[in-house]
């Protein structure tokens, strides 16, 4: 996930979108600064005396509830996660439906992206290496969040007549609700609804095309965002309302490959400096306590950390329990499981790969007498080698080894982009269905809505509408987070009930 | 009374139906059934959209029920016609590793398959099914040209 407003440094770093209209662009900023503004400055604002956002505390804390009172679920269930993603407790008479792997893969498919890359920069570039620890240990606490909303989207999905099988926290809050006596739940819902749909088309579609933009004429020089907009408005409307099916599933199959290349260039560059890497993690681990000079020291670490990692697994967000809701499976809380890696991928893995290449590659300067990191005042983080931050900071880092890598960079963030979008065009579809009702011509009329925000985010620069929608976002998971707190009674017993089962050997291993 | 099982991995293709007929007259001379299996390409670590997840299970019915009455029952019946017994399952997975498990699991003692699809690209690069059966059957195959 990216965001504009949390991540103002990787916005700056990253050329916007040129202006198609100037004048609408302005007209609409005005409208929306006017009679949004209050409200992103109340989701978005700082706790007193530090720059820490209420909002990354509210998910922070969440994770650490759900930690504690699942009993740190993400350690000791981690190995049967395995087991479960691999298959082996999988009934082989289930084959043809949706595997524990294939719903992991697809939600992570939606969360991982330019946030892992440019995000992890910013947090580094402002936190220092230090940042890096901080942020491993919220992605392990954000763990024990997407076990929660994971189970409970299985729990509560629908199973229609024709055999389609959607869920998500709107079904949770409205049943769950419901099946415990509490009231509210249907305004609850209604309410995760809106902010979901406005989030979908802001964070989870016009911020991607606008990001998507930038870096395509980043690398083909300087052209109009409109024309890129419509490119890609016009293959995610071939997608999402055509139906083709193999543009979809080509982008699927290219996006975790991506990733997975990600990650292998990372351990090629650190098998490079094997040397350095004990070094790494001592700056890493000095850094998160002393802060190692960089201005803020240790809370400075720990806030950027922490903000980098409850904004970059959407753990508490809901969107997770959307997209794992559809698994086959008769427990529920076996996707709880499942879905518990997802952070850790995302945001133990992939960002700590991203963070030691920038440390070890040495493009954050360093005072050589004093062996502290050089702080640029004016910029409001640490110097760099080329004064980059953000994404252009990783790309400079991962260049400094292999040059052709930028390019490659460039063409995963369009992929991650045009992934990101597509999942959350569905997000955002299940939500307006809650609201609308289900049929053809309701569908239409919102994936016709979200193309055409394809465009918009692409050929404006619409800060104040991108801040809104990312306000939104994070809306979602004030709305969520609430649900789960009152409805965790309900994953405990199922967790109970399971590992009893799992122990007396009532739930079968089909292999391994 | 019955003494053996013939499995053919019917895949309904026009090689197939030579497949079926070669069973068949090999089944009446040593008074053998038959157990067609046709197989669903399917693997569990494929990567699918959110909207093709929701849709998966609604699909799966839909393709058991087309290959159960446009493959499966007319296969059985022409077998069934020509007083040979007959029996079949359709599945999903990988078509080569399952005609081999379902061969134990009804005590088969000779497979059946046709040559179709030996002659892809794609089948020079990861192998076709009739070669993949060659090489990991744990009975008799017979690959009918």
């Amino acid at each position: 996930m990216r965001f504009n407003k949390l991540f103002p440094a990787l916005a700056a770093s990253l050329a916007p979108a040129p202006l198609m209209a100037q004048g609408i662009d302005e007209t609409i900023n005005t409208i929306f600064a006017d009679y949004t503004g209050w409200y992103v400055s109340f989701i978005f604002a700082p706790l007193p005396g530090t720059t820490f956002s209420w909002i990354a505390l509210w998910l922070v804390v969440g994770a650490l509830i759900f930690t504690g009172y699942f009993g740190f679920i993400q350690l000791r269930g981690f190995a049967h996660s395995i087991q479960l993603v691999k298959g082996d407790y999988s009934d082989p008479n289930d084959a043809g439906e949706v595997s524990h792997f294939q719903a992991l893969a697809t939600a992570l498919s939606g969360t991982v992206g330019l946030g892992n890359i440019a995000g992890v920069a910013v947090a580094v570039g402002i936190g220092g290496p230090g940042a890096t620890f901080w942020m491993v240990v919220a992605g392990l606490f954000g763990m024990a969040t997407k076990f929660t909303e994971c189970t409970l989207g299985v729990k509560y999905r629908n199973e229609y007549p024709d055999g389609r099988v959607s869920g998500g926290p709107m079904y949770y809050i409205t049943k769950g609700f419901a099946e415990r006596g509490l009231p509210g739940g249907k305004i609850l819902a209604i309410l995760f609804c809106i902010f979901t749909i406005l989030g979908a088309l802001g964070g989870g579609n016009m911020f991607q095309a606008n990001q998507a933009h930038a870096q395509l004429s980043g690398v083909l020089g300087d052209y109009p965002g409109w024309i890129t907009g419509i490119l890609i408005a016009i293959v995610t409307f071939m997608v999402i309302v055509g139906g083709i099916k193999s543009i979809a599933s080509v982008t699927e199959k290219v996006v975790p490959f991506m990733g997975i290349f990600y990650v292998a260039v990372s351990l090629i560059i650190l098998l490079m400096n094997i040397n350095m890497i004990g070094w790494a993690f001592g700056q890493i681990f000095m850094g998160a306590f002393t802060g190692l000079g960089v201005v803020g020291g240790f809370t400075g670490a720990l806030i950027q950390g922490f903000r980098r990692a409850a904004f970059s697994n959407e753990a508490g967000i809901g969107s997770a329990a959307i997209a794992h809701s559809a698994v086959k499976t008769k427990e529920p809380i076996t996707e709880g499981y499942v879905a518990l890696l997802e952070p850790f991928i995302d945001t133990v893995v992939i960002c700590t790969m991203t963070a030691l290449v920038i440390v070890i590659t040495g493009v954050l300067n360093v005072d050589p007498e004093t062996g502290l990191y050089v702080w640029n005042a004016e910029a409001g983080r640490i110097s760099t080698q080329g004064e980059v931050a953000g994404v252009e900071l990783t790309s400079a880092a991962f260049a400094s080894v292999f040059s052709w890598f930028p390019a490659l960079l460039a063409i995963a963030v369009v992929l991650f982009a045009f992934s990101t979008m597509i999942s959350w065009s569905y997000y955002g579809l299940k939500a307006w269905t809650y609201l609308f009702g289900e049929g053809a011509a309701k569908e239409i009329v919102f994936k016709v809505i979200f193309c055409i925000f394809i465009v918009i985010g692409s050929a404006a620069n619409l800060g104040p509408v991108i801040d809104f929608s990312d306000a939104m976002l994070f809306s979602m998971a004030i709305v969520n987070i609430i649900a789960l707190y009152l409805l965790m009674p309900i994953v405990k017993r199922e967790l109970s009930s399971y590992v009893a089962r799992l122990q007396s050997g009532e739930i079968k291993r089909f292999k391994g | 009374m019955t003494s053996e099982t013939y499995v053919v991995a019917y895949e309904c293709v026009e090689d197939d139906e030579s497949v079926l007929d070669y069973a068949i007259a090999s089944a009446k001379k040593t008074g053998a059934g038959l157990h067609i299996v046709h197989i669903l390409e399917w693997s569990p670590y494929t990567f699918l959209t959110p909207q093709e997840i929701e849709e998966r299970h609604g699909r799966r019915k839909e393709e058991l029920t087309r290959a159960k009455e446009a493959l499966l029952e007319p296969a059985m019946a022409r077998v069934k016609a020509a007083g040979v017994p007959v029996d079949g399952e359709i599945r999903y997975g990988s078509i080569a590793e399952l005609v081999v498990a379902i061969t134990k699991e009804v005590n088969g003692t000779m497979i059946y398959v046709g040559r179709s699809g030996m002659h892809s690209i794609s089948a020079r690069v990861f192998g076709s099914v009739p070669l993949g059966l060659a090489q990991i059957a744990h009975v008799p195959t017979v690959i009918v040209p």
